[in-house]
């Protein structure tokens, strides 16, 4: 393998990888605009300029040693790209030179002349590599006296993407996600020098499912969200790390949080999964529902009004296990969730098998073949049906299939409901006919929906922003999930994500927290209610939970919360020897409060 | 232990114990000063005015088209006592953004003058108020609309940071 020094750190690289490549892979930087991973070297911005040196060698090909025996080195005339030079064995490379920082200075004055004073109004500052670079590389004066050129701002780019013309730097980066992510070619560069922009061909949108992207992948602010822009200033939001429940890849997001409800959703980089990407779908759909209609503490159905009313944990969980020891275990049907962590899945198959004794458990599948494509949406639209199936979610022998149910509600042979976050109502006219069939329908959820609407008890559930817990992806890689809202059982405390007004706030400012909910975890419903049904179940928090599954279910063994952070997740079956993480650690942006 | 020897009283004089001449020196000064010019202000009948480079609490500018302010954020970022809440909406202005929703507790404002200083549009500025008064809680959070004063009240403090920022 070549040997390269790099600002005085000797690297060893394979060959064929770029100068800047070998720097990320080694936990060094290089700065750069237009460079990323994931896209094709364009090599047009000249931020990465660096000094790079050659050994001398004789005509026989030995090399040249200076008077102490260290090889001499031949500096090229001209500086090169750190994003397009191939490594040689003996190179010898310089960021920090004094022409190398010439050059970088020289890079930043360029881009800076026609750049708008806009940081303040602009949904990059906080995380903009222009800003950034401008306090490490620039010269942080300016020389240009002269109008600064004007272009077009807020220019609709499709239905997720607005365009500021004066903020771009030109880089491509977006016309090459494009064209070799997005596979929707439709971003061009037109005009000439400092009158260059980018345009749309005409007649076309950029309305591509993963367009959106292009917002983290500027490295400016002159891609922003139709859905999110000015909202928030970033600093002003807690990020936690999470996964998207949109469907069964389990795409690696970062939960934005202001105030305590969710503003945005953005993609986080785990090369095995969804690389530095997600959908837009799961982007804007998957965070109104942790923000809007929600249950707020147990509710119970009055028999004189007919109205759910709120009651206390206390008497919820008395009413649950009062309805389920009036019935038979084959009276009583479980309704579970593809949306379930593999914690509440473990719970709910233990509460089946062990204290209702119940085989009626299953499942609705979400299958959607029009939302599947060969990227990164899965035609399942479930996060965890991996995680659900293989912890035993399913009918035990001499069970009903979800499919059977409503017959049987109807006849009479089930009476009793017991549905775990989900929606049966909405899915099919049949299941709805059961939910009023049925006797007693009691009901975990986290929204109120077309199924509480049925429900005689309904137990107010966590969402997957307000949980600690894991999902299984369709490629069978356990992935975590952190707690990134506030409930009333759990405050943001420390350790949860915390920006400086969730640090400083007192209890009395108006703004600190915002709406936190009475809600609990599945796993704690059913541990209150086994325990009413004179069985002890000892967890406390779902890591407890995780390591009891860990060491019942065999594919699990070896993993802990601890493993599943540090890997990125963890295939089934791969607890003891998980893949090892890829080396290259690039961040396109970084918050810094 | 109650001290029984050698306390004040005994170590006085005759005269000291009598009073009388610290009785008449005191008035002596009285007198003295009944004419003497003098300082008081009788407020709130006569009111002082503050020069511009007071720091009274803190107010929005209103300028000829509306408000200056574009809910960038960075006065309530700075403020050291998380006295100010801003919540940015899009508007068809050139800035693009304006405030939503302003809001400063007063009870918490140091009047440290740091929003002032970093508002990038001299949006925010010290005023010369200093009568703030409230009945409870929620009355001294002041709305955008208590906090806009138009720019023609605000020459002086403007002329200030101008001069001297
Ligand atoms: S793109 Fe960056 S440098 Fe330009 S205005 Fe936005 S935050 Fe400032
Ligand atoms: S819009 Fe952003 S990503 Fe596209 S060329 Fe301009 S700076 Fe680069
Ligand atoms: S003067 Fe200081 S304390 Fe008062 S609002 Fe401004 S920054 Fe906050
Ligand atoms: S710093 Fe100025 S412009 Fe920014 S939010 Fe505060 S008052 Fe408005
Ligand atoms: S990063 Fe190398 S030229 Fe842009």
């Amino acid at each position: 393998m070549p040997v390269i020094t790099l600002d005085g750190h000797r690297l060893e690289v394979p060959a064929g990888k770029t100068i800047i490549e070998a720097a990320y892979e080694n936990g060094l930087q290089i700065p750069h605009f237009c460079w990323h991973p994931a896209l094709s070297v364009a090599g047009n911005c000249r931020m990465c300029l660096v000094e790079v040196g050659l050994p001398r060698r004789r005509p026989d090909g030995s090399l040249e040693l200076d008077a102490e025996g260290q090889p001499l080195i031949a500096f090229l005339p001209k500086l090169q790209i750190a994003c397009a030079t191939p490594v040689a064995d003996g190179m010898v490379v310089n960021t920090k030179s004094e022409r190398a920082v010439q050059a970088q200075q020289a890079v930043m004055e360029f881009l800076l002349i026609n750049h708008p004073l806009d940081c303040p109004i602009c949904d990059e500052a906080g995380q903009c590599k222009l800003q950034e670079y401008a306090f490490r590389y620039s010269r942080r004066v300016s020389r240009f006296q002269e109008e600064k050129v004007h272009k077009p701002k807020r220019i609709i780019w499709g239905p997720g993407v607005i365009f500021d013309a004066e903020r771009c730097i030109l880089c491509s980066r977006c016309i090459r996600f494009a064209n070799e992510i997005a596979k929707q070619p439709v971003l061009t560069f037109v005009e000439r020098n400092d009158r260059v922009t980018i345009e749309l061909y005409p007649g076309t949108e950029f309305d591509s499912p993963y367009s959106m992207n292009v917002i983290e992948l500027c490295p400016v602010g002159a891609l922003t969200s139709r859905d999110f822009r000015f909202q928030a200033r970033v600093w002003e939001m807690s990020f936690t790390d999470s996964i998207c429940p949109g469907c069964a890849r389990g795409c690696n997001i970062r939960i934005g949080v202001h105030h305590n409800e969710i503003l945005r959703l953005e993609p986080r980089r785990n090369l095995h999964v969804n690389q530095y990407w997600m959908c837009d779908e799961g982007r804007l759909t998957q965070y109104g529902f942790v923000n809007h209609n929600r249950v707020n503490g147990p509710q119970l159905r009055r028999t004189a009004t007919g109205q759910l009313e709120p009651t206390t944990w206390e008497e919820a969980y008395e009413a649950v296990a009062a309805a389920l020891r009036r019935y038979k275990p084959t009276e009583i049907a479980i309704i579970g969730s593809g949306r379930l962590t593999n914690e509440d899945a473990y719970a709910v198959v233990k509460f089946a098998r062990t204290v209702l004794r119940t085989p009626h458990l299953d499942f609705p599948r979400r299958d959607d073949p029009y939302f599947g494509d060969d990227f990164l949406r899965c035609r399942d639209r479930n996060p965890n049906t991996v995680g659900v199936l293989e912890i035993g979610l399913k009918p035990a022998a001499g069970g009903l299939s979800l499919a059977e149910l409503p017959e049987q509600v109807r006849y009479g042979s089930v009476r009793c409901l017991y549905i775990v976050e989900e929606d049966p109502a909405a899915l099919s006219p049949e299941l709805q006919q059961a939910l009023e069939d049925a006797e007693m329908v009691i009901v975990h959820a986290s929204n109120y929906s077309s199924t509480t609407a049925h429900a005689h008890i309904v137990l107010a559930t966590t969402t997957y922003a307000e949980l600690e817990g894991t999902y299984t992806n369709i490629q069978r890689r356990v992935q975590l999930l952190r707690p990134a809202v506030a409930t009333k059982e759990r405050p943001r405390f420390q350790g949860m994500a915390m920006s400086r007004w969730d640090k400083f706030g007192a209890w009395n400012d108006r703004w600190a927290h915002g709406p936190q909910r009475d809600c609990r975890q599945t796993w704690q419903h059913l541990r209150e209610i086994a325990r009413r049904l004179g069985t002890t179940w000892k967890w406390s928090r779902s890591e407890e939970v995780f390591q009891e599954l860990a060491h019942e279910i065999p594919s699990f063994a070896g993993m802990t919360y601890e493993l599943l952070e540090a890997y990125g997740g963890i295939v089934l079956g791969k607890g003891r020897s998980p893949d090892p993480v890829p080396p290259l650690r690039y961040e396109s942006h970084v918050l810094k409060p | 232990m109650n001290i029984q020897q050698n306390t004040e009283a005994q170590r006085m004089s005759f005269w000291e114990r009598l009073y009388l001449p610290e009785i008449v020196r005191g008035l002596s000064i009285t007198f003295r000063q009944m004419f003497k010019p003098k300082f008081t202000r009788q407020y709130p009948e006569e009111r002082w005015e503050p020069l511009g480079s007071y720091r009274g609490y803190p107010v929005l500018v209103l300028d000829e088209d509306g408000e200056r302010c574009v809910a960038c954020g960075l006065c309530s970022r700075v403020c050291p006592a998380l006295a100010i809440e801003v919540q940015a909406g899009e508007t068809e202005r050139e800035k693009e953004r304006y405030p939503v929703k302003f809001e400063i507790n007063m009870l918490r404002c140091i009047y440290c003058g740091f929003c002032e200083e970093v508002c990038p549009e001299e949006a925010i500025v010290m005023s010369k108020g200093y009568e703030l008064v409230f009945e409870d809680r929620e009355a001294a959070i002041f709305s955008k609309e208590q906090l806009l004063v138009p720019i023609e009240q605000l020459q002086d403090r403007l002329e200030f940071l101008r001069r001297y920022k």
